[in-house]
């Protein structure tokens, strides 16, 4: 009999935790779509402002990858270029190229007479036209006596009016360029003498006052001794430490200070770092300034903590179980981290090194410190010339007030992005191929 | 209701005996342990043991769970040394030989004294390297050849070379949860240990790998001394020849297998291996 009572009450009970639970899952499935919600609103705001902004960069990069040229009837007048008759490559070298051109232009508008317009028509082309034109003598001896048909590029400002950045509805008095001026433009355009090619200039000259004649070379040869003194240094140093600290260090107070000290110093603005290079590198030790070398010390200092952290955390995302069967078969502890845990933590590792280093690549900060933001022309060639870094370019050309610039300075920042991507990219590869072994 | 304590005993000696009953220490002993405290930090986990391990002999460390069986076993290897703020006091002798004296090198005590563990733990390489590896780091082998006869020899001791012979260069991680504590077994027999400690070998693996590997312990006997410790009080049976019964950290009693389950001395042994507590 009470048997029975107790098992009424029980299934009494059944059904009403059942119907409490029903009631209440309207609002359990409410809140979690609205989560949800919120979640895909989020994700979704990040990439539209990530397409605004790869979109809004790679539109005003997109014409700087085109360089206007003009086609120009030059002849190789010998009495001009070597009136001695010496044939010969010094006299070449230094033979006077801007007259060519500016014989050339006057054959073509014979009606300029005036001195000033006179000087506004040669400025139509680069100032670097008459190197182009030795180049081409140079190269092909056998022109000389004859008359060409040579391509030069064009001044800035012409580029800029022929890729269409010059408003020419505004007033003569606003603008850079003269009504003439557009005028012989406009003519050798419906000559067909006018046409746009690959901005080799950019890819292979340093940087210069001139935007047409400015290049990203000079900034990536320096980027990239940066970041082989960077890798060099930072890699070797930052893992052995991590190993040490992580395998072979005692658990004492001293270890536990330096394991503080290296996630603040993770944390330290970057440009301290280079006041730190400032009074170290340079004023003490007296290392050539505004150089890879010290750049890169520099650099690897900032990288230094981001490395050895994410390596410990590599290290200890290994299973205690593979030390302790090493171990338990006789391996020294030497032998264990190096034939089994190092291998297993190698894939974060080479994440955490190559994170590290895109990092120190995008910066500027500290090497603003050290002085690579001065103007270099000539592209380095070793570890001790002085040079810039592409964030550092980017940086002046953005500075600057030339119209040819602006366009240029997103190029750059395209170009820094592939630099990044790529090392991003190699760092999933290697993970990628480390993981695929085990 | 049914209290341990109504039931009447029929052991000699009472619950309240602390001294180790039974032949503690053995003629001609492989190992020989005297007095050993084990502390974890302040926890005092393993009181005053004494205990001899013959030569090749089974012997199986039984008693509840948290009694501190495992922790002694691992003194025996030293594997201890790599737990923080773990200290042992007491003597172990390996052979004659203190192996907690000043400045011995436990990389060879490691080579001499084997373990296996409780979950198979293979090396993410392949069969051939992780039975090869031991040998390799040790120098037992002097060339290529004598390495692959050394690799062939323990996995036919663990009774597995016919099913792995064909595939040596496969990863060890990809075999079954049997196979994998027969290669852990093969890779520790490939350094030719003297002893071999293996801790619950058998508690995650099915009946049928569990079948295998005892068969398995009975053969090895033949060249080397064995020390497990089991939960399962059968499994015991089956495979020991000297049974030691630990419960809180104390070595209760000590004897002959068939003698432990059959008539125990301390009614402690009594009462666990009658399962009034377990």
């Amino acid at each position: 009999m009470s048997n029975r009572t107790e098992e009424n009450k029980s299934s009494n009970q059944g059904i009403r935790t059942h119907e409490i639970v029903k009631a209440g899952l309207h609002r359990r499935r409410a809140a979690e779509i609205r989560f949800k919600a919120y979640g895909f609103i989020c994700i979704v705001a990040g990439l539209g402002f990530l397409m605004v902004l790869f979109g809004n960069i790679i539109a005003h990069a997109w014409s700087a990858f085109e360089q206007t040229y003009v086609a120009l009837d030059v002849t190789f007048d010998e009495s001009a270029l070597d009136p001695e008759g010496k044939h010969d490559a010094a006299s070449l070298a230094s033979a006077d190229y801007p007259a060519l051109l500016k014989r050339s232009l006057a054959a073509m508008f014979p009606e300029v007479k005036d001195r000033l317009e006179k000087r506004s028509l040669n400025a139509l082309l680069s100032s670097g036209a008459p190197y182009e034109l030795r180049r081409i003598l140079e190269n092909d001896p056998a022109l000389l006596g004859k008359t060409e048909r040579i391509w030069l590029p064009v001044d800035d400002d012409v580029d800029m009016l022929v890729k269409g950045q010059i408003d020419r509805d505004i007033g003569e008095g606003d603008r850079r360029m003269k009504d003439y001026q557009i005028a012989w433009i406009d003519k050798l355009i419906a000559a067909g003498r006018v046409e746009k090619r690959f901005n080799k200039q950019f890819f292979t000259s340093g940087d210069s006052r001139e935007p047409e004649m400015a290049g990203i070379w000079g900034a990536l040869m320096g980027s990239l001794f940066t970041l082989m003194v960077t890798g060099a240094l930072s890699l070797p140093i930052g893992i052995a430490s991590a190993i040490y600290l992580e395998e072979f260090a005692p658990r004492n107070r001293w270890t536990d200070i330096i394991e503080v000290n290296i996630n603040n110093l993770a944390a330290v603005p970057s440009i301290v770092f280079g006041l730190l290079g400032l009074a170290v590198f340079i004023n003490f030790f007296g290392l050539p300034r505004s150089s890879p070398l010290v750049g890169g010390l520099v650099l690897t200092l900032m990288t230094l903590p981001v490395i050895i952290i994410a390596a410990r955390s590599a290290l200890k995302s290994v299973p205690p179980s593979i030390r302790e069967a090493a171990l338990g078969i006789g391996a020294s502890q030497m032998q264990t981290v190096f034939h089994h845990v190092l291998p297993l933590a190698m894939p974060g590792m080479l994440t955490g090194a190559i994170i590290g280093m895109a990092r120190a690549l995008g910066e500027s900060a500290p090497l603003l410190m050290i002085g690579m933001v001065a103007f270099i022309v000539d592209v380095p060639g070793s570890l001790t010339d002085p040079s810039t870094v592409l964030p550092v370019q980017i940086y002046l050309w953005a500075d600057s007030s030339e119209r040819g610039f602006v366009e240029r300075t997103s190029a750059a920042i395209l170009v820094l992005l592939a630099f990044l991507i790529t090392m991003n990219g190699l760092a999933v590869y290697l993970r990628k191929h480390y993981e695929r072994r085990w | 209701m049914r209290h341990p304590e109504n039931i009447p005993t029929s052991a000699s000696f009472s619950r309240d005996h602390i001294q180790t009953v039974g032949n503690i220490f053995v003629k001609d002993a492989r190992i020989e342990c005297r007095s050993v405290d084990v502390f974890y930090g302040e926890k005092h986990a393993i009181q005053d043991v004494s205990l001899g391990v013959g030569r090749n002999e089974v012997i199986a460390l039984i008693g509840p769970s948290g009694c501190g069986k495992s922790t002694f076993l691992r003194c025996l290897n030293r594997m201890n040394d790599t737990i923080p703020g773990c200290r042992v006091s007491g003597e172990i002798k390996l052979d004659g030989q203190d192996i907690y004296a000043e400045g011995l090198d436990v990389v060879p005590l490691r080579a001499q004294v084997g373990m296996v563990f409780q979950k198979p733990n293979p090396f993410p390489k392949s069969i051939f390297e992780n039975v090869a590896y031991g040998p390799r780091i040790h120098g037992l082998a002097s060339n290529k050849l004598e390495l692959e006869e050394i690799v062939e020899k323990s996995l036919r001791r663990a009774g597995l070379w016919e099913e792995v012979k064909d595939y040596l260069r496969h990863p060890g991680t990809g075999l079954s949860g049997g196979q994998q504590q027969r290669l852990c077994i093969a890779r520790t027999i490939a350094v030719n240990p003297e002893v071999i400690l293996m801790d619950e070998p058998c508690s995650a693996l099915d009946p049928i790998a569990t079948a295998k590997i005892e068969q398995l312990m009975d053969d090895l006997r033949e060249h080397y001394t064995i020390a497990i410790v089991t939960h399962s009080m059968q499994q015991a049976a089956r495979v020991s020849q000297r049974t030691a019964y630990f419960h809180l950290g104390k070595l209760i009693e000590v004897g002959e297998t068939a003698q432990i389950f059959t008539n125990p001395r301390h009614q402690l042994t009594e009462d666990y291996i009658t399962g009034r507590f377990g």
